[in-house]
């Protein structure tokens, strides 16, 4: 087991260091092997690993080396597997795999194939160190490696402005979360004196009950420390506040968009809340802020996605919602609901984005949306795929049959998240049920729009039409297994993730109380309840093939103009940029200048060495009018010195 | 105790070197050549010697090893004194690492007076050693002070344009602290009589009247020496006017001085002053972390940007020594050792290009990873550095420094956090705009991507970089006793302290 689990970590880190210096050597061709086999076997041990984990109770945690030790603060290299690893390693490492794969089609005319190849299997690495972290110092190493992984990749194209600008708007608004993420680490050994997490657990009731003193206020000891790290939670998974970066974030490769900011890295913060839910279980207000922050973006976030014209943008507010599903799932307790959305999400968005990336290359890297349409012709299999991802992200399905109802893979996960919002009774339970209802109307109407617009009507730019073609298999067959997964990973997995295995299944790696009382409450909420998500994405779906292909007149635009200030604040993602760069970046650049031409050189060089320097010139020019190098003064002051020191000398030795 | 007068032999050896050079090397071509050769050997070999220290440290043995104790002026306790202890050990061998780097580094770039060039480097190398080595306060003296000398004439002499104004800021702004410094020494051994460094920590008597004016006279000193804010304005001329080695000396070791002195003087002899003026110094620090990183964040100079950022990450090191626990002692020193190897990478990556375009300019670059993928790397390797990434060197010090600093003070500790997001900022719109993007000029798209010298200097950097952000025990361990004694005695004081004023009470 042990070797095992060390096989499936570092397989993608000695890749990502062959392809990086030695793609010279081995060639595209080799690099493309090395990494993609070395993640394929990566992912086959995964399932193995889940196998035993989830089904035979195999698992523990594995002690590599020490890191960082100082005294009691001990942050060591260990790897730990239970439940909610394993189901991340399978996720992780199945849809790398599959975007290895991808790549080698995709970025087949790219000049940096090995390093392309390097960054995508050094995130690999980063990612599985972050889920197997044993304690807050790792899965920080993990969250800030993956950001470095990120940041490559974002940036991947450094000749063109725009994605430079997005990377490092990427790395630095993680960077803002990561704040918060390590004071909630200080403030977490502060209080418990341990960084790792059993250790945490089992003093969590008494860090309930304590309090401490921050920055001036006496504060609850575990709620801040719950709010801290949720900071860094809503960075890395781009929540409201903290999401501006990851729609720019589509400046990178598509490949990147599915693998890091759709199925994984950004999927890192849910995983976050759940590794520490017998932290986040005891802290009633931090819960209900999560279940606030994840209703309020899975709203925002689908209000803007209606609006775009960039085919991946549309795909990453739909992420960003997506995820805010997960938190607020979390935020009720039904932790393992947030997990099992997040593993069909994986698959279905890492399949949309890749089918995306499969029009996009299809259409010789356009990605506006106005200049496509009428592709279903040109591309059917992409299409078909593609619908099954949208069907599946709409939540589409039978209820009530089969006990939990049948359908793709979206259908059981929200449906789930839903209910259990629904039945936690609270004001932002509530809250969360209603916005989320919402949300899957609006997901259901943009993902359809998404859908008509690039695959219906008539073709908006003929050359590049007459032009597209199919992708090539080893393209295809990565679609085709997340599709898989987008169909059947609902229903195969309702059992064991939240229905009658859960326990089992799950075995205290999230925590047991909170979930069993949500998914008990999730179960007995009135039909209708169940019945209106259904309703919302059907109503979504008809409305959106009303709009777009069903309707005579042009009734996108007679929206537009019927209400102009909305649409204008959806299309502008609610000028959260514009407000940023107002408040924070242009200040700090202001401040910056001011600081340095009026505090440094003004202020603190004129009062000081140039002051002195003025009047010390004029001292030098009186004692020697000889041209003299500075080094003379210095000599000067030695001697000065010497002379004070013989001075003593003589004094002391006179007494 | 050695046998061997190990720690002589390394403090010696560069001098030797200069001598050699001196004597033998002519002042034409060939001669210079063979400085450059007699200087990398000589560096070389007091590198290997000083290994030794590592391999022949015990860790568990907290006070000083490799003690040699010379009677000078025995009438008033003066002698020739000299250990190591966990908390100094790396900085012999920090200067001992670099100063061979920095010779390889100057191989081609500096062509005028190199005999002189080389002597001033090893004789520089001499006199850092010595300073981190002096257990006797007139021994510390000399060479605290004197390591200024070469160093103001390696920025005086070999120097760019305005290398005038910059020694003469740099030795304004030394000389108040200097002076100030003498007098305390003085006093010191007024108090203690015997100018011996282990003795004075010992003493244990000193009044809290005296340990404040004391402490001051040190802080003028080594406050400079950081830089601390608001005495930081000689170090970005001074970097931006010194050659391409001196930069690295000076940022790799020169400011790890001031530092060195609060830990080795400021906190065992004047720990109630300490324990009294630590609220300035984490004001001081933590306006040296907002402040220099938002100017770092509008710099159009290279070297200016990367000296405003030591600024920046020394504030840490200030925060760290004076939360006086193990977290913070120890982060501050791999702080330091981190910022020793990280920033001097940054001078040479520096280096590598002024070389080719003779220009700093950050305007005049860009698009640099089409045609030096290799410099593209290496520089990133050192900013993910000095942004602190996990893995890396530069996030063992911080993070210990921040954790620290949360225990004693959890308002110092958000300020200084609010570093690691300006530092990146920072950081990686330098490398943007150095590395990314596209070549819009002809002279920049033939430039050369990094020799096999090149790589040779950086490559010792990068190992080491990695080795200490993935494996830091190596490092922390070596230094745990020691600096658990320096808390513990610290600690101890206090105590004492308030059980005397709770008797007078």
């Amino acid at each position: 087991m042990e070797f095992l689990v060390k096989a499936i970590v570092f397989l993608p880190l000695i890749a990502a260091l062959i392809a990086g210096f030695a793609g010279r050597a081995i060639g595209d061709r080799g690099a493309q092997w090395v990494t993609t086999l070395a993640l394929i076997a990566s992912a086959v041990l995964s399932w193995i690993v889940f196998f035993k984990v989830g089904f035979e109770g195999a698992g523990g945690t594995y002690r590599i080396a020490t890191w960082i030790v100082s005294d009691t603060f001990d942050g060591a290299w260990s790897l730990r597997v239970d439940t909610l690893t394993a189901v991340m390693l399978i996720v992780v490492t199945t849809v790398s795999s599959m975007v290895h794969l991808y790549s080698i089609g995709y970025m087949a005319e790219d000049p940096s194939i090995p390093r392309f190849m390097a960054y995508l299997s050094l995130f690999t690495f980063a990612m599985l160190m972050l889920v197997t972290a044993d304690n807050l110092v790792q899965l920080f190493f993990g969250w800030e490696g993956v950001g470095l992984a990120s940041y490559l990749l974002i940036g991947f194209w450094y000749e063109k402005p725009s994605a430079n600008a997005a990377a490092i708007k990427a790395f630095i608004v993680n960077r803002v979360g990561d704040f918060g993420f390590a004071l909630g680490i200080f403030a977490v050994y502060l209080m418990t004196g341990s960084v790792q997490f059993d250790a945490i657990f089992k003093l969590a009731p008494e860090l309930a009950k304590m309090h401490f003193t921050f920055l001036g206020a006496e504060v609850p000891a575990l709620t801040t420390i719950c709010l801290l790290l949720f900071v860094g939670a809503c960075g890395k998974s781009a929540q409201l506040g903290l999401h501006t970066w990851l729609p720019d974030a589509m400046e990178g490769p598509t490949p990147v968009s599915a693998l890091i900011h759709a199925a994984t890295m950004v999927t890192a913060g849910v995983f976050m809340v759940a590794r520490l839910s017998p932290l986040f279980e005891l802290s009633p207000t931090a819960l209900a802020v999560v279940t606030i922050v994840g209703a309020s973006t899975a709203f925002f976030a689908a209000t803007i996605g209606l609006t775009q014209w960039d085919i991946k943008r549309v795909v990453a507010y739909s992420t960003c919602s997506q995820l805010g599903y997960m938190f607020f799932a979390c935020g009720v307790g039904a932790y393992s609901a947030g997990i099992f959305h997040l593993m069909t999400h994986a698959f279905f968005k890492a399949l949309l984005f890749l089918g995306s990336g499969s029009v996009i290359h299809a259409m010789h890297h356009e990605q506006d949306m106005r200049h496509m349409g009428g592709l279903k012709n040109k591309i059917r299999q992409t299409h078909i795929l593609m619908w099954i991802g949208t069907l599946s992200l709409a939540g589409i399905g039978i209820p009530f049959i089969l006990g939990s109802g049948i359908g793709l893979a979206g259908f059981h996960s929200k449906d789930i998240i839903l209910e259990a919002a629904y039945g936690a009774h609270s004001g932002v339970g509530f809250y969360a049920y209603w916005l989320g209802i919402a949300g899957a109307f609006m997901t259901a109407f943009y993902s359809c729009r998404l859908m008509f617009l690039t695959f219906y009507g008539k073709p908006h730019d003929h050359h590049h039409y007459e032009h597209a073609h199919e992708s090539p298999a080893v393209m295809l067959i990565p679609l085709y297994v997340l599709a898989l997964g987008a169909v059947v990973a609902g229903f195969v997995g309702y059992g064991i993730f939240v229905g009658e295995g859960w326990a089992g299944f799950w075995r205290g790696a999230i925590a047991a109380e909170s979930t069993k009382e949500a998914l008990h409450h999730a179960h007995e909420v009135p039909w209708l309840v169940k019945l209106l998500p259904l309703i919302a994405a059907v109503a979504g779906i008809t409305l959106s093939w009303w709009f777009y292909v069903g309707s005579k007149s042009n009734l996108p635009k007679m929206m537009v103009n019927a209400f102009p200030p909305i649409y204008r604040l959806f299309y502008n993602k609610w000028y959260f940029d514009e407000l940023y760069d107002f408040l924070f970046v242009r200040p700090s650049m202001w401040i910056g200048r001011q600081l340095w031409k009026k505090g440094d050189v003004g202020i603190i060089d004129g009062i000081g060495p140039n002051g002195l320097a003025a009047g010390a010139s004029r001292m030098s020019g009186i004692l020697s009018r000889a041209q003299s190098g500075y080094l003379y003064h210095y000599a000067f002051a030695m001697l000065i010195g010497v002379a004070l020191l013989v001075t003593w000398y003589m004094l002391s030795r006179g007494r | 105790m050695s046998s061997w007068p190990i720690l002589s032999l390394v403090i010696f050896l560069p001098l030797v070197g200069a001598v050699w050079i001196l004597a033998v090397c002519r002042d034409d071509e060939t001669g210079a050549n063979n400085a450059r050769h007699a200087a990398l050997w000589t560096s070389l070999i007091t590198f290997v010697v000083s290994l030794a220290l590592w391999v022949k440290f015990d860790p568990k043995n907290a006070g000083f090893q490799f003690e040699e104790h010379l009677d000078w002026v025995p009438a008033y306790g003066i002698s020739y004194h000299l250990g190591v202890d966990g908390i100094s050990m790396f900085f012999v061998l920090l200067s001992t690492f670099l100063t061979p780097l920095c010779v390889l580094a100057s191989w081609t770039a500096i062509q005028k007076r190199v005999r002189e060039y080389m002597v001033a480097f090893l004789v520089l190398e001499t006199l850092m050693v010595g300073m981190f080595c002096a257990l006797d306060f007139v021994v510390f003296y000399l060479f605290f002070e004197g390591v200024l000398i070469p160093m103001f004439l390696i920025i005086g002499v070999w120097g760019g344009k305005d290398r005038v104004y910059a020694a003469f800021k740099f030795f304004l702004y030394t000389l108040a602290g200097s002076v100030l410094m003498l007098l305390a020494i003085i006093a010191i051994y007024w108090q203690v009589g015997s100018t011996d460094v282990v003795e004075a920590m010992n003493f244990k008597k000193l009044s809290f009247e005296w340990q404040f004016w004391l402490w001051l006279a040190f802080f003028a000193s080594f406050a400079v020496k950081v830089p601390m804010w608001p005495v930081h304005t000689w170090l970005p001329d001074a970097h931006v006017q010194a050659p391409t080695a001196g930069s690295v000396i000076l940022a790799g070791v020169l400011l790890k001085m001031g530092a060195y002195g609060f830990l080795r003087f400021s906190l065992p002899i004047m720990p109630l002053a300490s324990e009294y003026f630590a609220p300035l110094v984490f004001g001081l620090s933590c306006i040296a972390v907002v402040y220099t990183s938002l100017v770092a964040l509008v710099q159009e100079d290279m070297k200016k940007l990367i000296a405003y950022s030591s600024v920046a990450h020394m504030g840490f090191v200030t925060i760290g020594i004076f939360v006086v626990n193990m977290q913070g002692v120890q982060g501050a020193i791999f702080q330091m050792l981190s910022h020793g190897v990280v920033s001097a990478a940054l001078f040479l990556c520096v280096g590598v290009v002024y070389d080719r375009l003779h220009t700093r300019e950050i305007a005049d670059y860009g698009g640099l990873a089409s045609t030096m993928p290799k410099y593209a790397l290496v520089f990133m390797v050192f900013t993910m550095a000095s942004v602190g990434l996990p893995g890396l060197s530069g996030f063992v010090g911080e993070i210990l420094v921040l954790v620290g600093a949360f225990k004693a003070n959890t308002w110092v500790a958000t300020i200084a956090a609010t570093g690691l997001i300006l530092g990146a900022a920072y950081a990686l719109w330098l490398y943007r705009k150095v590395v990314f993007g596209t070549i819009t000029r002809d002279a920049v798209r033939a430039m050369p991507d990094m020799s096999m010298r090149e790589i040779a200097v950086f490559a010792p950097l990068i190992l080491i970089t990695i080795w200490m952000g993935i494996y830091p025990s190596s490092f922390l361990d070596v230094m745990d006793a020691s600096v658990g004694k320096l808390v513990a005695d610290y600690q101890a004081a206090l105590k004492a302290a308030k059980a005397t004023a709770m008797l007078g009470r």
